[in-house]
């Protein structure tokens, strides 16, 4: 996993609420053993025609959002199946984070464990992300803020270890298997 | 909190589970009791062990089965299962591998226990009341109703589990929902939690672990409590959780892998400790009449856009919130519904009953009593799935596969089958299903394929007329 400070980029919306992990990627794409190029299917029947053509007005399709590494979604974001194929999908397109006014716990967990920083911001400021598509915005994840191109800043929320972990680019493996005696003496008082 | 304060049932459990308690920087150890593996979310943690050259740790405390890309028709003549695709059949034969290679129990396809992994934990008597247990699947939450800290896990974490028997959590917030009085007839414990999600809403528990109580939450059989606990992460929740108590007890007395003679009799008296105790108390609480309870349904894209059969769609113009009623227009545009429109008579086209929050005995019982010497409404497919290997040969040695098959429905082999739509099992772009599973979101039982979410009394009632009906019609 690679490191993560600082994060420019502009923005992309899908300003629905509920966004569920069915609609980031569809159970159809879960029939794999790995974890690479899911990418192509993000958003697939929101993004892809019946015939399988690219739907150009669907805002991945569009030029605005290529290279951008920001979303921004509507209320309860994530919500619905524990598939970690919707952070592999996200990261893989190219999101390194998703903002929104809450964000669902599996997703959470899931997303910062694959360098992908889940930030729930105030309803204000989500609203005027919401109503500022493309909108640049600069993420410090050292500060924990996200401040916009006219320098208003919000401060987000994070588990300090996620935090930790995401900026050193470590993942969480190494942490547990490090507690090995302490799990060990937990089952030997229990047995 | 001093050692002498009322603790609740989820802080019993989180308590005795620590390996090491959170601090600022770290989130809590947490140790897993039993951990359950499918065939869709557990690959890439099986070739992350082998990648790093890992093993499985406790390989007795993890159980698996196949129960997401399975077929629910029986093997061909020459014995073979009728796996839909190549990536399926991959996926599960790789589950098949990995649980030789790392030493874990397999229910295999066709094996006696197979089935929903949700279905047959309680079924062995795998799941106890004030274990931990966590699956890569949102639905691990159903275990709750023994009184067992249950929830979903991501792949990442089934790594972690298989390696470690640990999970890395902070401790959630808790809210009682309080659920008193009496059902009235045709109504269910899919009501009940319908009812519940409409009010607290689809993110309202985020955060939280829910416990159920309240007389009406007591009097429910232990399937109709796995029914309540299923759905509690379609209220945003991590777990739901009801305390355990005779009913709880008596249903895994007798079952194969629960503790027997002195283990037992130890095992009763420590869950006998584990209900919260009088005074205990909750970060947050809700409360439902179960008297004033309908049967529901569902109209819209999510699972908290329920309301009573009889009642109306919503009109997006009476919603305060511009982002609300933006989510409702877009909701009714996908299901083709109008504002203020009844439900009642809409027309459908599938019926499915089955998958981890209606797939149980009870359920089948339920939706045969409407089926028993009627027919299902030409031109209306009907599913029924039992949820496991054990639910099949029950039902079918009451003769329900007979009901089922006499009105008119196809009566399939165990599985999710249609809650997923990940073994062929499907609706075809713009049909109505009313359906027992969990899930109505958008494209959830097919591409453009429109949810009706629903008990198996309104399920039934529905393909014996080919419309949306109210169950209390058929009460015999």
């Amino acid at each position: 996993m690679e490191p993560f400070r600082t994060l420019h980029s502009r923005t992309v919306v899908l300003a629905q609420q509920n966004i569920d992990t069915d609609q980031i990627i569809p159970a159809r794409f879960l029939k794999i053993t790995h974890r690479m190029g899911l990418g192509r299917w993000l958003f697939a029947d929101w993004r892809y025609q019946p015939d399988g053509n690219p739907r150009p007005d669907f805002i991945l399709e569009r030029p605005e959002a290529q290279g951008v590494q920001v979303l921004v979604a509507g209320d309860n974001f994530g919500c619905g199946s524990s598939r970690e194929h919707a952070p592999w999908a996200l990261t893989d397109w190219g999101f390194r984070a998703v903002i929104s006014s809450s964000i669902a716990d599996i997703f959470s967990n899931n997303a910062v464990k694959n360098g992908l920083l889940p930030i729930r911001v105030d309803a204000g400021f989500h609203r005027r992300l919401l109503a500022e598509p493309g909108s640049a915005v600069s993420i410090d994840l050292e500060r924990l803020s996200v401040t916009l191109a006219d320098g208003t800043t919000t401060v987000f929320p994070l588990d300090p270890f996620a935090r930790y972990c995401l900026m050193n680019g470590v993942d969480e493996l190494g942490f547990l298997l490090g507690q090995d005696e302490a799990i060990a003496r937990f089952e030997e008082a229990r047995s | 909190m001093s050692p002498f304060s009322p603790r609740n049932l989820f802080e019993k459990i989180w308590q005795s589970h620590l390996v090491q308690p959170e601090t600022a920087e770290t989130p809590a150890v947490l140790y897993v009791d039993l951990h359950l593996v499918h065939e869709v979310t557990s690959p890439q943690a099986f070739s992350l062990l082998r990648q790093r050259g890992l093993r499985v740790r406790r390989p007795e405390r993890t159980v698996a089965t196949m129960d997401h890309s399975t077929p629910t028709l029986p093997r061909d003549a020459q014995g073979r299962f009728p796996i839909t695709d190549a990536e399926a059949a991959a996926q599960l034969s790789q589950l098949e591998a990995n649980c030789q290679e790392f030493g874990v129990e397999l229910h295999t396809l066709g094996s006696k226990h197979q089935g929903i992994i949700h279905v047959i934990g309680p079924e062995l008597g795998l799941t106890l009341p004030g274990s931990t247990i966590v699956c890569g699947d949102s639905h691990t939450s159903t275990h709750g109703a023994f009184g067992a800290l249950a929830f979903g896990i991501g792949t990442s974490e089934v790594g972690h589990v298989l390696a470690t028997q640990c999970l890395l959590q902070r401790k959630p917030k808790t809210m009682e929902v309080r659920v008193e009085g009496n059902l009235r007839p045709g109504v269910s414990a899919k009501d009940i939690i319908l009812g519940i999600i409409a009010k607290v809403g689809v993110g309202g528990g985020t955060g939280h672990v829910l416990e159920y109580t309240g007389s009406a939450i007591r009097r429910l059989s232990m399937e109709e409590r796995m029914t309540v606990c299923n759905m509690s992460i379609e209220a945003g929740a991590r777990a739901g959780l009801i305390s355990p108590d005779d009913t709880a007890f008596e249903y895994l007395c007798r079952r194969p892998r629960a503790p027997q003679g002195e283990a037992w009799d130890k095992a009763l008296a420590h869950w006998r400790s584990l209900p919260s105790d009088p005074g205990a108390t909750y970060d947050t609480a809700v409360t439902l009449d179960a008297n004033e309870l309908e049967p529901m349904l569902t109209y819209g894209t999510h699972p908290g856009m329920g309301i009573p059969v009889t009642g109306a769609v919503p009109a997006p113009h009476d919603m305060a919130d511009a982002s609300a009623r933006n989510s409702l227009e877009r909701a009714l545009l996908y299901m083709g519904l109008k504002p203020g429109q009844r439900l009642l008579g809409q027309p459908i086209d599938v019926v499915f009953i089955g998958s981890c929050t209606n797939s149980r005995l009870s359920d089948l019982r339920a939706a045969a009593d409407v089926f028993r010497g009627r027919k299902v409404a030409s031109r209306v497919r009907v599913l029924v799935v039992p949820g496991s290997q054990e639910v099949k040969q029950a039902a079918e040695a009451e003769g329900l596969h007979d009901i089922f098959r006499g009105a008119g429905a196809e009566w399939r082999e165990p599985g999710c089958s249609m809650c997923i739509a990940m073994n062929g099992d499907q609706a075809q772009p713009g049909q109505y299903v009313v359906s027992t599973s969990n899930r109505n979101f958008e494209g959830r039982q097919g591409k453009a394929s429109r949810t009706f979410l629903a008990s198996p009394l309104t399920a039934a009632a529905a393909a014996i007329t080919g419309k949306v009906s109210d169950p209390r019609e058929f009460l015999r």
